[in-house]
């Protein structure tokens, strides 16, 4: 599984604000994504409605997940593909290599997917003699640099154009080393004619799966490179990867999702390619793979299902929840130390390796509201953010001092009229002793909080109480 | 076992055993008869504006539209095409008996192999399933006339669309494959591998910029063949009355 850091956000984040190259990137990024969805969304009357419509067949195929999870399996076997059911990540794994020795695999090409990601796929490949290749364009350059993706739709989002030329430069060796890239096309064009060579020659490709449909058995991605079609019709072999809650029942479940997917994550109407994977190919066809697997994942899922957290295993990873965060576009994603980024990861990350390891990430929200505001499938993030801190504390995992100040303000909070009297002669306090300076640049016993920000001087007058009681005395 | 371990761990949190024989049976109704949901007035228009809808939004994809009368046009719109483009005269075309029944004498130079694409063939020539106008997507069920590697090796991708395969919203599109389509290994009706295609391939990961052809083809170039008849309505209203009163309107979400 990818290393967690999520237990040194505070520090991963206070690097983040310092790397002039990821807050140039991020700078860069920040409006078109919201420009691209809000202009897909506007375009389309009938969105807010498909949300509830989405929301509904997710809700309805997670109560009856069992069934349609069985309905799914014997429609794969009736394609001529196979099912591996794996509670585990270390069970994903093994499932992967094994079929890959059976097929005499020696490279493994991939198009991308995060449950790939999550149940570290390629770590145990590469450390099995067997070379994986990441094929999406985005993830090719994160496997050149040996990092992690640090957005779920766009895994390079944290590099400038200068980053791509220098590591295409260091890695492809046999290229002129002065080449000159004048535009982007120049970078694409580059590692197209790598990857073609790549896709042709691997004996496996591994792709993940946005949806997995029960009517018909099939596994579907959707993709703008094509890189994900290149990696499941060539090689003799195609691996779908797909975790357990990818399930909707039929084709028009599907399609009412799809059309939530693409507005919401990329801005566009629909992806360029939306492919339908079911099973081998079939007897007359002059392409597609010999042998179909999907290893069907868990890890951790299904222990969410009746619990409050149920609710996020309607995710279908548009990313909309982090274009769209505050702190994700001033920390990035890999700050968050582990898979998923963003309110999704905040409220994933906690299922999947414990609250003890991620608790940081729940409280990492300004709790603006606008993630769920977005999400296609009506995600109540930030309460499920909520629900995380509650956790938090009752297994007593939030720090001293933080529980010593919550415990004082629980106790003024409970007795209104102390908590009048004190809040009354604090700002008498701080309205004396900020007259004529207007903002306090320090204070003491909130040197965390004014290292970031001015706190501004009360103006005389009185707490908002004292002015309610009086302007209500006025009003009679 | 993990199978069981899943679903057993499933149940536990749904709190409840495996589900008793009259609901299993209303999942498998909702499963045959697949009820539509909410579908977009966008591609509910009379028919020719449907087509003119499809092509519309082929060309805000980044992809090129050429309206032919009859088949016959086919080899000159190629060749026309072609050498516009400054590319060879010659490609591999899906052994579709459609294309192959065309008449191609009139354009002897243009080189045409029937086969599954491989490494360094420029140019293919595919044979659409269906297109939708709602969002200018075409359909390409693989089959053996219809190799899905043609959609991806080529740099640029010519494809035969009929007027007449074009329809308003993707369930529609569903409810043809599963009139029109028996596999030969499931008996259902999903081919082994089924594309729906928007534009050509591009890639936005390089600082969140567009950029066309990153894998697959950089060009989607689509001879739109006007198989149909005079419009059948007589007037959008009508037409309208009609797209609504048809079968399969929204129907209630989820369970």
């Amino acid at each position: 599984m990818v290393q967690i850091t999520s237990p040194a956000f505070k520090r991963n984040a206070a690097e983040a604000l310092d790397n002039a190259g990821l807050q140039k990137a991020l700078g860069k990024a920040k409006g078109a994504f919201l420009q691209r969805r809000a202009a897909a969304v506007a375009a389309l009357p009938e969105f807010e409605a498909l949300r509830d419509i989405g929301r509904d067949i997710k809700n309805h195929t997670l109560a009856n997940l069992d069934h349609y999870l069985e309905v799914y399996a014997a429609n794969v076997e009736r394609n001529g593909g196979v099912v591996h059911w794996c509670s585990t990540a270390d069970e994903a794994r093994a499932a992967v290599l094994e079929i890959c020795r059976k097929a005499g695999a020696r490279t493994v090409t991939k198009g991308k997917s995060m449950i790939s990601e999550e149940i570290g796929v390629n770590d145990h490949l590469e450390a099995h003699g067997i070379t994986p290749v990441e094929t999406d364009l985005g993830e090719y350059i994160i496997q050149l640099r040996h990092e992690h993706p640090s957005h779920i739709i766009a895994p390079a989002f944290h590099l400038n154009r200068e980053d791509w030329e220098a590591d295409f430069r260091r890695a492809h060796t046999d290229l002129d080393p002065n080449r000159v890239f004048h535009e982007r096309r120049d970078i694409l064009t580059e590692a197209r004619t790598r990857l073609r060579q790549k896709f042709l020659a691997a004996d496996v490709g591994i792709t993940g799966a946005n949806f997995l449909i029960a009517e018909t058995g099939s596994s579907v991605i959707v993709t703008n490179e094509g890189n994900g079609d290149l990696t499941q019709t060539l090689p003799r072999v195609h691996i779908a990867l797909a975790s357990i809650e990818k399930m909707v029942p039929t084709l028009e479940d599907a399609t009412s999702l799809l059309r939530l997917l693409a507005r919401s994550a990329t801005g566009q109407d629909f992806s360029v390619y939306t492919t339908f994977s079911s099973g081998v190919r079939r007897q007359g066809d002059l392409d597609g793979p010999e042998e179909y697997h999907v290893v069907l994942i868990d890890n951790g899922r299904s222990n969410m299902i009746g619990t409050e957290f149920q609710e996020m295993l309607r995710c279908i990873r548009c990313a909309a929840c982090m274009n769209h965060c505050p702190v994700y576009g001033a920390v990035g994603g890999h700050a968050y130390g582990w898979v998923y980024p963003g309110p999704m990861g905040s409220v994933l990350t906690p299922s999947l390796v414990g609250v003890d390891k991620a608790g940081h990430l729940p409280n990492a929200s300004t709790f603006c509201g606008k993630c769920e505001s977005v999400c296609p499938v009506k995600i109540p993030l930030p309460k499920l953010m909520r629900h995380w801190r509650e956790r938090e504390f009752e297994r007593h995992l939030t720090p001293a001092g933080i529980r010593s100040n919550l415990g004082i303000w629980a106790w003024f909070a409970k007795r209104p009229s102390a908590y009048r009297l004190a809040t009354r002669a604090a700002m008498g306090a701080l309205s004396l002793l900020g007259r004529g300076k207007g903002a306090f640049r320090s204070l003491p016993l909130a040197g965390g909080w004014t290292e970031g920000r001015d706190l501004p001087a009360p103006e005389p007058g009185g707490t908002f109480m004292q002015r309610y009681a009086k302007t209500r005395g006025a009003g009679r | 076992m993990s199978k069981d371990a899943i679903l057993g761990a499933i149940r536990r949190g749904l709190k409840r055993g495996p589900l008793p024989a009259d609901q299993r049976a209303m999942l498998d109704g909702r499963l045959a008869t697949h009820p539509r949901h909410l579908i977009p007035a966008r591609s509910r228009l009379p028919r020719p504006e449907q087509v003119a809808l499809f092509i519309r939004n082929v060309e805000k994809e980044f992809g090129t539209v050429e309206r032919i009368p009859d088949l016959a046009g086919v080899p000159a719109a190629i060749a026309d095409y072609l050498a516009a483009q400054n590319l060879p005269a010659r490609l591999v075309m899906a052994p579709h008996p459609e294309l192959e029944g065309i008449d191609w004498s009139a354009r002897p130079m243009l080189v045409r192999e029937a086969r599954a694409a491989r490494d360094g063939d420029l140019v293919s020539l595919q044979h659409a399933w269906a297109g939708v106008a709602e969002t200018g997507t075409l359909f390409f069920p693989s089959d053996p006339v219809r190799p899905a590697t043609l959609n991806l090796l080529p740099d640029t991708e010519i494809v035969l669309l009929r007027a007449s395969r074009i329809v308003g919203a993707y369930e529609e599109a569903w409810d043809r494959l599963r009139a029109e389509r028996q596999d030969p290994l499931s008996g259902g009706f999903m081919p082994r591998n089924l594309m729906l295609v928007t534009g050509p391939s591009r890639s936005a990961d390089i600082e969140q910029t567009l950029e066309l052809g990153a894998h697959g083809p950089r060009r989607l170039h689509i001879l739109l063949v006007e198989d149909e008849k005079a419009p059948r309505m007589a007037s959008p209203e009508q037409a309208r009355a009609e797209a609504v009163s048809q079968p399969g309107g929204p129907a209630a979400p989820g369970d």
